[in-house]
């Protein structure tokens, strides 16, 4: 479903964000990528939906080649979800709006049709109720939790998801974490850049491990949370799981 | 004593018809068609500054550097007088075309509206978040959807205050068109103070028309701002 071959990736004309990345997502995989801050992983996720261009190497999305100058990006872009580490609900619109948009400018459905699937969605992420209100006025999890609504009303053949319980209080990070993990479950292909290793453990089918811009460790996650093989994942694991 | 004891407060009730129905009837509508087209033409001039184009960027920002180094006044008047001329040498025409003083000086006031308007839309739509329009870019909306729907309804909203203070300088600037004997508030004011011989009561009154309307308008703008400071 997601092939990355060889990605390399500058800011600027010294450093270098990515350096020869290959990995993929099979369909149906969950794909978490984890690693200390600054190691490109959120940069990453954001060259699979060309969020951010890359210099080198390909990425390939469904069969379609994201980097190709000639691919029409905003029709790509709307047939994989991206859920954003603050959220970006739009907080001007109400938070069906806030669903609708996307699917009647974009994919063409008519109002009725879009309120329909948007209060469905609503209801699964248990929000059904603040349909009518702006984003300002929920809370961290419950806006997290539209926005994944609002990423699914697009019928995405892939999620990814870009730090998002990382801006959240912790009282509601489960309340996310839920939701993504019932969606894992249902088959949902998904790369998923988080800390929550709990997380990783109950549903990744692989886990990647970046450094420096570099993937150092891609392994099933048995593997991974077994015996890692490099010492930086060893490290950096000792490091979050001691608490 | 003697000057406040002639003040004849006849004078302005007689002309209060013809000072609102015409005068102030004129003054409003140029400053509303002004701040509009302004507001559009600004908006466009924003997103070229802002555009990945340089050469875009720099056309616009010579051109908002242009008009704000021009006495307004000045423009007002030479471009009545140079606009009938234009005309004919865009149009081929045999000779000079008519066009009235008041869609010239509607359109001088657009390009200097669109200048100033520029530059409160350009921090309007800096000051959104990079996050927007990378999620309305991940929706899959085009650049323009964006910034339709995600992007400058937002810039807009939070540039409100500024960009209404902004209209209450025009509604005063639009008094400037009295150089084209316009019979704008000022002018039909100047008109009838020179007609009866009453410059001290029209002229005083004049003032006092304007500071209220400006103070009241400014009065709701600040409570605009705060209001819009709490839903925020």
């Amino acid at each position: 479903m997601i092939e990355i071959n060889h990605v390399n990736k500058w800011y600027g004309p010294t450093f270098q964000v990515l350096k020869d990345c290959t990995t993929s997502v099979a369909k149906g995989e969950v794909v978490v990528v984890c690693g200390p801050s600054g190691s490109g992983k959120s940069t990453l996720i954001k060259c699979v939906n060309a969020l951010e261009p890359i210099q080198g190497g390909d990425i390939t999305l469904d069969g379609v080649k994201v980097n190709d100058p000639k691919t029409d990006l905003p029709k790509l872009r709307s047939r994989v979800g991206m859920v954003f580490q603050h959220f970006e609900l739009f907080p001007h619109l109400r938070i069906i709006d806030n669903l609708c948009l996307a699917q009647e400018k974009v994919l063409g459905r008519k109002h009725a049709d879009a309120m329909v699937k948007g209060m469905k969605l609503l209801e699964r992420v248990g929000l059904k109720d603040h349909a009518k209100k702006f984003p300002a006025e929920l809370s961290g999890g419950q806006q997290q939790r539209v926005a994944i609504a609002r990423a699914l009303a697009m019928d995405p053949i892939a999620m990814l998801f870009d730090e998002p319980t990382s801006a959240l209080d912790p009282e509601m990070i489960s309340e996310v974490l839920d939701v993504m993990v019932d969606l894992a479950r249902e088959g949902m292909t998904m790369m998923v850049v988080t800390h929550e290793m709990g997380f990783a453990n109950k549903v990744a089918d692989r886990v990647i491990f970046m450094d420096r811009g570099e993937i150092v460790e891609d392994a099933k996650k048995a593997d991974f949370f077994g015996t890692p093989r490099s010492d930086r994942a060893q490290k950096f694991l000792s490091k979050i799981l001691q608490h | 004593m003697t000057m406040l004891g002639n003040f004849d407060f006849d004078v302005i009730r007689r002309a209060l018809p013809y000072l609102f129905f015409e005068g102030m009837r004129f003054t409003l509508t140029l400053t509303a068609l002004a701040a509009f087209g302004g507001l559009v033409f600004g908006t466009l001039i924003a997103l070229m500054r802002l555009s990945s184009y340089k050469w875009l960027g720099r056309i616009a920002g010579f051109y908002v550097d242009f008009i704000r180094s021009l006495p307004l006044v000045l423009v007002i008047f030479w471009f009545y007088f140079l606009v009938p001329y234009i005309g004919q040498w865009l149009t081929g025409a045999s000779r000079p075309i008519t066009v009235g003083a008041f869609a010239s000086s509607l359109i001088t006031f657009i390009a200097f509206e669109a200048a100033y308007f520029s530059e409160i839309m350009r921090a309007g739509i800096q000051s959104i978040s990079k996050g927007q329009p990378a999620a309305a870019s991940a929706l899959g909306l085009t650049y323009a959807q964006s910034m339709r729907y995600v992007v400058l309804p937002q810039a807009f909203r939070n540039m409100l205050p500024v960009l209404l203070t902004q209209t209450i300088v025009l509604f005063q600037d639009t008094s400037l068109v009295y150089v084209l004997s316009i019979p704008d508030f000022l002018g039909a004011a100047s008109k009838v103070a020179q007609r009866d011989g009453r410059l001290v009561e029209m002229y005083l009154f004049a003032a006092v028309v304007y500071f209220v309307i400006s103070c009241v308008a400014s009065f709701g703008v600040r409570r605009l701002q705060s209001r819009i400071a709490i839903v925020r």
